[in-house]
């Protein structure tokens, strides 16, 4: 069913049109196909890629090749934000105005040694989609650490687990009030592609931050990349939202957290994840602890948001 | 119409005339001047272009690539450690064959800060596939500028162009500058039309994965198109000496003809070393001078004389000075001196002796290890 708005509520009605063609090269059980598939079809034939170093520019495939049925333009690692700011301008100059350029990014690009051009381009006002896919640590260059990487995750930078707390990036993209911003994961493809069609239609800079769980890098079984998603929701280790123009609604599995369903253990979604495998008792505590923390947080937004005197 | 002011305002001024579509730049000393007076061209409606008032130099970069391969002109201007910023961008722009024209104002790297002049920013960008121009005046600055873009554009070139010139000597000293009428600037300068553009109706990827063997090609594509730029540099430099009436070659030769020995210098301090000639010549000496308007693509054909004297404002620490280096490709005797770093004053007084000590058969660092 199509709402009026162009919203879809089941995935069998997501449009047909295929923009991640056969040919790729990802990893069997890739999250990172799964979110684009979505994202294109809700962004159409009218966009322009912008991608740094990252394993989306190894899956887009070799030269002279290409793997994706829109023009995409490579750029180094840090640079996508600001390239994309000189495509977005060159659009508004050159009367192509019913384009859309998106960055398409990883976490390390996004979180760590892209976030000042990031951070430039949304204090700017850059007309663009800023979308990152955050797998929680460097895949294209073997599972290293991010500042996205949980406490506790091994990585080949973090052999004993990771001593530090990942960052919120999406709340750091918060203060910057841009007009569109918005969490999703691949397991709930209506809300991704509701979010990245509304996210469309909207003017200025507009980030979505999309969780995707790699098999390699988690380590869990490729078949289970859909289900690992899914499991980071419904125990609060991701949670679902939108902030238009400030204004922060939960949505989904989260949304219904908020208002008393049970919030799953984390150990659930943790015992499924070989990066976690070694955690101590005391480890484990202290993720509980921590996830709390931060759902005691929202549970404050959330009710300041759904108060009745707003 | 003549007008009188600075390098960094003529380039400003340049860049106005050129017409570019995005612009993308970060202040640096000292270069700032520029930026400031683009922002009121585009604010004041002067200049129909975006201006993207970016976070960093390498985002300025980064942002004229997109803009670029987009299909729009574009525009920045840095210095020193702006420049050394931008590098990995430099080579990014260069290997994807991105007309984007750069003006550097030349600035000593850190530390310790210095603001003065010498050639090391941009001469550290040697291999990054920009054709490279120096100039000595304000009016070589302004012409300079606007050739750029012909030559850079170009289909049988298609690579950046950057522009460099001496901080303070130029960047900030008046000298009078003949400026054509926008009319014929746009005579000179059509409109940009890329070889190649991103086209959400013929969508394929660029700059992905690329196999050794391609890579290979696309090197040599380059190297090609570097040479090629030496016969499009010279085309666009006459015809702008059939417009404009000054003609620009690769280098320019001053009283070279029958000169025992010929000094040759790049930037700045090519206008003292030519008042130096003039003096020298006055007492019977036989010296010329060789002024470097590209250091890319290198005009080593060009420097045939049989004994040529290098003043280098830059320095290849274990090697010595750049340019000297560079012309043992042309198999003469080179006498080589390094001058003026971080902004060491080089008169015309210092080219007398530099000449003098050359004749001796001296060379080395002026005046450090010989004076
Ligand atoms: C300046 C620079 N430093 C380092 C690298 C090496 N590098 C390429 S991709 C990458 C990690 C990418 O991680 P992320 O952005 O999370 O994307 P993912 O690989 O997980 O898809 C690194 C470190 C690079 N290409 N450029
Ligand atoms: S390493 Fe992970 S993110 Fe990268 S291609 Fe493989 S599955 Fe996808």
């Amino acid at each position: 069913m199509v709402s009026f708005r162009g919203e879809i509520v089941a995935i069998k009605d997501l449009p047909l049109d295929e923009y991640v063609l056969k040919g790729h090269a990802a990893c069997p059980g890739c999250p990172i196909t799964i979110a684009l598939r979505i994202a294109l079809k809700a962004l159409g034939k009218k966009t322009i890629l912008v991608i740094p170093a990252c394993c989306t520019a190894v899956i887009e495939a070799l030269y002279p090749k290409t793997a994706f049925n829109v023009p995409i333009l490579n750029i180094a690692f840090e640079a996508s934000a600001a390239g994309a700011s000189g495509v977005a301008s060159a659009l508004k100059m050159l009367q192509q105005k019913d384009i859309t350029p998106v960055v398409w990014a990883g976490d390390g690009g996004s979180y760590d040694i892209g976030l000042q051009a990031l951070s430039g381009a949304l204090e700017r006002g850059t007309n663009f989609i800023y979308v990152c896919y955050n797998n929680q640590m460097y895949s294209n260059t073997g599972i290293q650490r991010s500042g996205a990487t949980p406490y506790g995750a091994w990585t080949t930078t973090t052999w004993t687990g990771k001593k530090e707390r990942q960052k919120e990036l999406a709340e750091i993209v918060m203060a910057h009030h841009i007009p569109y911003i918005a969490t999703a994961t691949i397991a709930y493809p209506e809300d991704l592609f509701n979010k990245m069609k509304k996210a469309k239609e909207i003017k200025g800079s507009r980030y979505i931050e999309i969780l995707a769980p790699c098999p390699p890098g988690w380590r869990f079984d490729m078949s289970k990349t859909v289900e690992m998603s899914k499991l980071a929701v419904e125990t609060g280790a991701w949670v679902l939202y939108e902030v238009v123009n400030g204004k922060m609604e939960f949505n989904g599995y989260s949304k219904r957290i908020l208002e008393g369903k049970e919030r799953k253990p984390v150990e659930e979604w943790l015992k499924m994840q070989g990066r976690f495998r070694h955690l101590k008792e005391e480890e484990l505590a202290k993720i509980k602890e921590m996830l709390d923390e931060k759902w005691k947080e929202y549970k404050k937004l959330y009710s300041s948001e759904t108060s009745p005197d707003k | 119409m003549i007008f009188i002011d600075t390098a960094n305002h003529i380039s400003a001024l340049a860049a106005k005339m050129a017409k570019p579509h995005v612009i993308a730049a970060y202040p640096i000393t000292p270069q700032t001047t520029i930026v400031e007076r683009l922002a009121e061209y585009v604010e004041s409606g002067q200049l129909n272009a975006d201006f993207i008032r970016v976070e960093s130099e390498h985002s300025a970069m980064a942002a004229c690539i997109g803009a670029s391969a987009m299909g729009a002109r574009t525009f920045t201007a840095t210095a020193s450690h702006g420049l050394l910023l931008m590098h990995e961008m430099l080579h990014w722009a260069g290997l994807a064959r991105l007309p984007v024209v750069m003006v550097n104002v030349n600035r000593a790297i850190g530390p310790g800060w210095n603001i003065w002049s010498d050639l090391n920013d941009s001469l550290s960008q040697r291999d990054t596939g920009w054709i490279q121009f120096y100039a000595s005046s304000n009016q070589e600055v302004f012409d300079n500028i606007i050739q750029a873009y012909k030559i850079g554009e170009s289909e049988e070139v298609m690579l950046p162009v950057m522009i460099s010139y001496d901080g303070f000597t130029l960047s900030h000293t008046s000298m009078p500058v003949e400026v054509p009428e926008q009319s014929k600037i746009d005579e000179f300068l059509p409109p940009f039309k890329p070889a190649w553009k991103i086209d959400v109706e013929n969508p394929i990827t660029h700059g992905n994965i690329v196999p050794p063997e391609p890579y290979m090609e696309i090197r040599y594509s380059m190297q090609r198109a570097m040479e090629r730029a030496k016969k499009i540099i010279e085309e666009v430099g006459e015809e702008w000496g059939k417009k404009f009436g000054r003609e620009y070659d690769l280098i320019q030769e001053y009283k070279c003809d029958d000169a025992d020995y010929v000094m040759v210098t790049m930037g700045a301090i090519s206008a003292e070393a030519r008042f130096a000639v003039d003096e020298l010549r006055k007492r019977g000496e036989k010296v010329g001078l060789v002024n470097l308007r590209t250091f890319r693509p290198f005009p080593y054909e060009k420097l045939k004389y049989e004994k040529m004297i290098v003043i280098d404002r830059n320095v290849s620490p274990g090697l010595g000075g750049v340019v000297y280096h560079e012309m043992k490709k042309t198999g003469k005797d080179l006498y080589g001196f390094i001058a003026g770093l971080g902004g060491v004053d080089v008169s015309y007084k210092d080219f007398e002796r530099i000449y003098e000590l050359a004749k001796r058969g001296k060379e080395g660092w002026y005046p450090l290890e010989v004076k």
